[in-house]
């Protein structure tokens, strides 16, 4: 992590959007920051942890994103500045609480909360790419949304004053292209934290009445709105009546600035940038609907700016002149997948009946005849080393074995490589973090219903300790013949190897307290055999024993710690690995290259032989355990 | 130096682990200080994996430009892998777009695993000479090798990048941000690894 404390007020750096948020916060003088990993969020808090003890802070990974939010709102309670992130998954595990929060405020003590959610339109490293922009209307909480990295620093500045004036939690909405763009941000001065943590208790802060709660909550939002009709973060840029008008937020700010530049229409196209998006600012946005009669909404995913685009232009129809408004609606805009300059500057020709083409249509035919045949794509698997690839050739040995039609449900982390295009696909169903104990708690309790078929979910340790604990509890409670698999590899890892409860030490790097999984799962009244993913012989048999057992939920875990990480900390290989060719039958056997496949796995086809690539080769081993003909060899480094 | 096209975009692009998003930020960094705006997009998370990784720079005099590059817009790439060289060509090439490429190639897992072929390393360079204006050639891999480190190969290929002239990117610049982002005793083979890159860049 970039050290974003180091430098002068005034002095510009090169910030990660994530980083720009997290020195936005500082400048605030944020106190209390709280988070569950997940991409594209987790460097807010991941950089915030790097600087907690230098400026005397407190900076933790919580169990999950709706613990994140109880503890820093209890900052904020306590007249304290908190600050949470999360990515788009992580918003729907907060939500419950979230929900409440505003209709009792943050409390009367100077506090303020900022949420950040931090959502993957595109999906590049989600199973959805939900819009979360939606929830500010069901918490009601009020909606900011940055274009760069400068404006997401100021931004989340300026939110935490705006939460503490409104006594409400204010919603922070990033995106991957900027949380995951680095940017030059001028930065301001820090703020160290002076104030204390006070709570006062002839205080009360509960949702009832709900409904007159609900109404006050209500008023606040139209004072909100208020603030927003007016806000210097909401600009415009273009001629005085432009023939079309861009609606846009986010990157669909950059985007359309291009697209104008791209297509050289500055003279009769404007762009209308929105930051704060809800309360929506209507009487702002109807002052430039009278400018013109045909408007462009460029968003990413979902319709929310358009809806209330429509809403605006009815409400003022009175004085805007009956639109055509292009977007999502009228198929100008794609509703799926971020948003690119290429598809607004597309959309623009379109309305405007242009001609645009990326590039001459001889260097396109020169792309398809010479490019396009050799171009191959770049598959994704576990890396060298990894233990999650013994576990699941484990895993699809034991359920041949046992020859009944067993049901695996995956998880999220660095075991759903396993359903990517190379993956070895032992996984049926893949949903949400917990739900492959979950569901799997649902398949165990068929039997009586006809089913013939043992369910085994998959978890990893973070996904344990985050989501699988209820389902588990369900599971012994309601009699679920499940086996659930607990694939521990000692980090959160998908997210870049955050500590969590059972790693022993915090976010800052102090000790902790290790919570054992194999003892919570006994205390809890489950059947519990722990192993190496190593030991494919042994995994494979315990598989087998208690796939059998049909007395309740049973957990394996299987220990071994993450590759990157023991190479991060040891820096050294355990074995020199070599294929012995006298043994190697090359391709008539193949099953380390083609079906282990292990990167540092060559197969040499003119010598027909495998050998280990040394530059790949972490020296784990594991792959002389795997050949059949017992060719490959290892060798204790000392 | 001025930027030849503002903004000027420039794609960095190989596989995962091979430090690119390290070099992105030491380019990108080093030009912020000149006095340009600098935007770098890049995804990343699962990308340490093996997959296809590229970055995104725009350099502009004029404003912050957004991360994303439109396609068929790059004037540069800095490709340290041949097949994911191509790929930017197959995206974001032009007639009048500049290559630096490492020729060494790293095997997808499905080549390893003989499902597909990995193509030809003379198919793969006459691709990228046939859709670049300009293309250089360096074997990364193998001066990396000798100097004991195929780690240096992200270093290797900024100083060819430097050596090409292509870029408004001084030496000393791009030494100073490594001062800046390495530690000291790892200096001497990645100030090594630079001056070999620059000198061993090949049209």
């Amino acid at each position: 992590m970039r050290d974003i404390v180091g430098q002068r007020a005034g002095t510009s750096a090169l910030l990660l959007g994530n980083e720009a948020i997290a020195r936005g916060a500082l400048e605030a003088g944020v106190d209390f920051c709280a988070a569950y990993p997940g991409t594209p969020s987790s460097e807010i808090i991941g950089t915030l942890a790097t600087v907690a003890k230098n400026i005397g802070i407190h900076v933790e990974w919580s169990v999950n994103e709706k613990v994140a939010v109880e503890v820093a709102a209890s900052a904020a309670f306590s007249g304290l500045r908190g600050l949470v992130a999360m990515k788009n998954a992580g918003a729907s595990v907060a939500m419950d609480f979230l929900t409440h929060l505003n209709l009792t405020g943050i409390g009367d003590e100077g506090g303020a909360l900022l949420v950040v959610v931090c959502d993957d339109p595109q999906a590049h490293s989600s199973d959805d790419e939900a819009d979360t922009r939606w929830i500010t209307k069901i918490a009601s909480a009020p909606l900011l949304e940055p274009t760069d990295a400068q404006e997401a620093k100021d931004l989340t500045r300026w939110a935490f004053d705006l939460s503490e004036k409104l006594k409400c939690w204010c919603f922070l909405r990033s995106y991957t292209r900027l949380s995951h763009a680095h940017g030059d941000v001028k930065l301001g001065k820090i703020l160290r934290p002076e104030k204390k943590a006070v709570f006062n208790t002839s205080k009360h802060y509960i949702p009832f009445p709900t409904t007159s709660k609900h109404a006050i909550l209500h008023e606040k939002m139209l004072k909100v709105q208020e603030v927003f009709e007016s806000s210097p973060f909401n600009s415009y840029t273009g001629p005085e009546q432009p023939e079309v008008l861009i609606i846009c937020s986010g990157s669909g700010w950059t985007c359309s600035l291009e697209a104008v530049e791209t297509l050289d229409l500055s003279e009769s196209v404007g762009v209308l940038r929105l930051v704060t998006l809800w309360p929506f600012p209507s009487k702002f946005v109807a002052k430039y609907l009278k400018l013109t009669t045909r408007v462009l909404v460029a968003e990413e995913v979902d319709p929310f700016i358009e809806a209330h685009v429509r809403e605006t232009a009815t409400s003022y129809s009175n004085t805007v002149l009956p639109l055509e408004i292009y977007g999502k609606d009228s198929g100008h805009m794609n509703p799926v997948g971020e948003i690119t300059p290429d598809r607004i500057i597309y959309a623009l020709a379109e309305i405007l009946k242009l001609q645009y083409q990326s590039r001459e249509t001889s260097y396109e035919q020169a792309v398809q005849d010479t490019a396009k045949p050799l171009v191959i794509n770049r598959g994704m698997l576990w890396c060298p080393g990894c233990p999650h690839r013994a576990s699941f050739l484990s895993l699809k040995k034991a359920i041949k074995r046992d020859g009944r039609k067993v049901v695996v449900i995956g998880d999220i982390g660095c075991y759903t490589l396993d359903v990517f295009p190379y993956g070895p696909h032992q996984s049926n169903i893949v949903h949400c973090m917990g739900s492959g104990a979950g569901s799997a708690c649902g398949f165990g309790q068929l039997a009586p219903l006809g089913s013939g078929q043992p369910p085994i979910g998959i978890c990893g340790d973070s996904t344990f300790f985050h989501a699988s604990i209820p389902a588990l509890i369900n599971a012994v409670y309601n009699k679920s013949s499940m086996t659930l698999l607990v694939l521990d590899n000692g980090a959160t890892g998908m997210t870049g190897f955050q500590p969590h409860p059972g790693t022993g030490r915090t976010a800052t790097q102090d000790p902790a307290p290790v919570v054992s999984i194999e003892n919570l799962c006994r205390a809890i009244g489950c059947r519990v055999e722990v192993g190496d993913p190593f030991d494919i012989k042994g995994t494979t048999a315990t598989l087998c024993k208690l796939l059998k057992d049909e007395n309740g939920p049973k957990v394996l875990i299987l220990r071994r710690k993450c590759e990157l990480v023991r190479m991060k900390e040891e820096r050294t290989r355990p074995y020199r690995v070599w294929v012995d060719p006298e043994k190697c039958v090359g391709e008539k056997c193949g099953f380390c290259y083609r079906e282990f496949q292990c990167p540092a796995l060559f197969h040499d086809k003119e010598t027909d032989k495998v050998q280990i690539l040394e530059e790949v080769c972490p020296g784990c081993g594991v792959c002389v355990d795997i050949c059949p003909y017992k060719a490959i060899v290892k060798e204790d480094i000392k | 130096m001025a930027i030849s096209c503002d903004p000027l975009n420039v794609v960095i692009c190989g596989v995962g682990g091979q430090g690119n998003i390290l070099i992105s930020g030491l380019i990108g960094n080093a030009l912020m200080k000149t006095g340009y705006h600098v935007t770098i997009g890049e995804t990343f998370g699962a990308s340490q994996r093996g997959g296809a990784v590229f970055s995104t720079l725009r350099i502009s005099t004029k404003r912050r430009y957004g991360p994303l590059i439109p396609q068929g817009k790059a004037h540069l790439i800095l490709g340290l892998e041949p097949l994911e060289t191509l790929r930017m060509l197959q995206q974001y090439g032009n007639p009048g777009v500049v290559c630096v490429a490492n020729t060494h190639p790293i095997l997808t897992i499905g080549a390893l695993s003989e499902k597909e072929e990995y193509p030809d390393s003379s198919e793969l360079k006459k691709a990228i000479v046939k859709l670049s204006r300009l293309a250089w050639f360096v074997d990364a891999t193998g001066i990396a090798s000798k100097l004991g480190a195929t780690i240096v190969v992200n270093i290797i290929m900024v100083g060819a990048l430097i050596g090409s002239d292509q870029i408004a990117l001084k030496k000393e610049d791009v030494e100073n941000e490594m001062w800046n982002t390495f530690p000291h005793g790892k200096m001497k083979l990645n100030l090594r690894a630079l001056e070999m890159g620059i000198n061993n860049i090949k049209l």
